[in-house]
């Protein structure tokens, strides 16, 4: 479980995050919505431990982020728009690089299972500069899960990908949800987004101003309330 | 301990694994290094008494400019599809990501330099057989301190633009203490000084270099944190 209180975070004078306040339970699929700049990329960062508050805590299955960080990190998986991998090196070389960082056992076996589920398996040799966006975004899911984490966060995954690229994401993050993993996703795609989560919420200018199940809202309806919501916020 | 030293080498092999697969460091390092040299052979003549005064002057200059074109670039690959947010969500302590990267870069160099020396030699028509022992003592202090100091500088000019132009800026000034004590050290060693000619200048290195991988490796932490 992962609970936010009070999350603030400031750049200088600018307030990016303004008192958050989250309660996210295990095994359930979280998705931010909201608009650029409205703090949803700073908010995962904070989760992910990349960067610390100004105020506020993270709570990780009772691990205060902020204080016991490497043992936290060991936790999460992070999928990004950037894929955090290595151009010239394959993708069998990237994940051995970062399984060794998390001191995954039995790597190699692991490697391939993943290369695998994700369809590259065919590509494990190949340097990663040579993949297309949506190879590269799947590569990028097996480095994050590499290390089995118990929470999974993604900024922005659906950035770039064609729409084939884009059903084959939602596929894995399906399998990944029901492996009962927490994941907490931000992305501007309504559709994706509400097809995959469990709840969904609307955070503009850093505060959380909307929340829902995504079983009680359409796209139409929750695109009314986006809008509405976005246009108040402006 | 061993258990971060390890992941500390595993970050080192990766570079130097990536380096050499493509390069592009390697290359443009060496061929530097060799410029100079070349450069300067035309303008001082081959054999001249004079040029005992002035090579160390110039081994330095070719070493100095060639380290700091490394370093220049010791971060893109990291910054490149923020490959830097991958290590720092690791669970590696951040001082681990400075270790490795100063051990990468500090080989990459001393290979460059190794290499470069004995072009240095024949360019200038100088035996270094006798003094080989010493200068190999002080090219590894000076190399370390430039790489312990420039690996943190490197990090702290990636992200700003012009940052190429920036850390050589940001750099030189640091490195005044470690320039001028290799310079008069391998002076002395050429002319064929004894130890206790420079042992200060030796001293100061070796002070330069533990303050200051000392200082980085702990500010390393906060200077790459947003």
């Amino acid at each position: 479980m992962i609970e936010v209180s009070r999350l603030w975070k400031s750049y200088g004078p600018v307030d990016a995050l303004r008192g958050i306040d989250l309660k996210i339970e295990k095994g359930e699929f979280l998705t931010v919505f909201g608009p650029n700049g409205a703090g949803k990329s700073t908010l995962l960062k904070i989760l992910s431990t990349i960067i610390r508050p100004t105020s506020g805590k993270v709570i990780t299955d009772g691990i205060d982020i902020s204080s016991a960080n490497e043992d936290a990190r060991r936790r999460i998986g992070v999928i990004s728009h950037k894929a955090f991998l290595y151009g010239n090196l394959s993708a069998k070389e990237n994940l051995l690089f970062f399984g060794r960082l998390y001191d995954v056992p039995d790597l190699e076996k692991r490697i391939e299972e993943l290369l695998a589920e994700v369809g590259l398996a065919h590509r494990a040799n190949d340097m990663v500069r040579t993949f297309s966006r949506g190879m590269l975004q799947r590569l990028t899911i097996a480095r994050a899960i590499i290390h089995n984490p118990a929470i999974i966060l993604l900024d922005e995954p659906y950035t770039g990908l064609d729409q084939h690229a884009a059903r084959m994401l939602t596929n894995l993050l399906k399998k990944l949800h029901t492996e009962d993993k927490t994941i907490v996703m931000t992305t501007h795609d309504i559709t994706n987004g509400l097809e995959i989560s469990d709840r969904i919420v609307i955070q503009i200018l850093g505060k959380i101003v909307f929340e829902d199940r995504s079983a009680n809202q359409t796209v139409e309806s929750f695109e009314r309330v986006y809008f509405e919501k976005v246009g108040e916020g402006k | 301990m061993g258990h971060y030293l390890k992941k500390v080498f595993l970050i080192a092999a990766k570079d130097l694994r990536i380096e050499f697969r493509s390069k592009e460091k390697i290359y443009s390092m060496m061929l530097f290094s060799l410029l100079v040299m070349v450069i300067f052979n035309f303008a001082f003549e081959p054999g001249a008494e004079y040029i005992k005064d002035v090579a160390p002057g110039i081994l330095w200059v070719a070493f100095i400019f060639a380290a700091s074109l490394g370093l220049s670039r010791s971060f893109v690959l990291e910054k490149e599809e923020d490959c830097m947010q991958g290590l720092m969500l690791s669970p590696l302590d951040r001082s681990g990501i400075y270790l490795g990267k100063v051990i990468g870069n500090f080989i990459f160099t001393m290979m460059i330099e190794l290499v470069s020396l004995p072009f240095f030699a024949i360019f200038f028509n100088l035996s270094l057989t006798a003094a080989l022992p010493p200068l190999m003592i002080v090219i590894v202090l000076a190399t370390f301190g430039f790489i312990a100091v420039g690996t943190l500088f490197s990090a702290l000019s990636v992200g700003i633009r012009g940052g190429d132009m920036i850390l050589p800026l940001l750099l030189f000034p640091m490195q005044v203490p470690v320039i001028i004590s290799a310079v008069k050290s391998t002076g002395m060693i050429m002319a064929g000084s004894g130890i206790e000619t420079y042992s200060q200048w030796l001293k100061l290195l070796i002070a330069f270099d533990i303050i200051f991988f000392m200082a980085s490796f702990v500010i390393f932490e906060y200077l790459i944190e947003e």
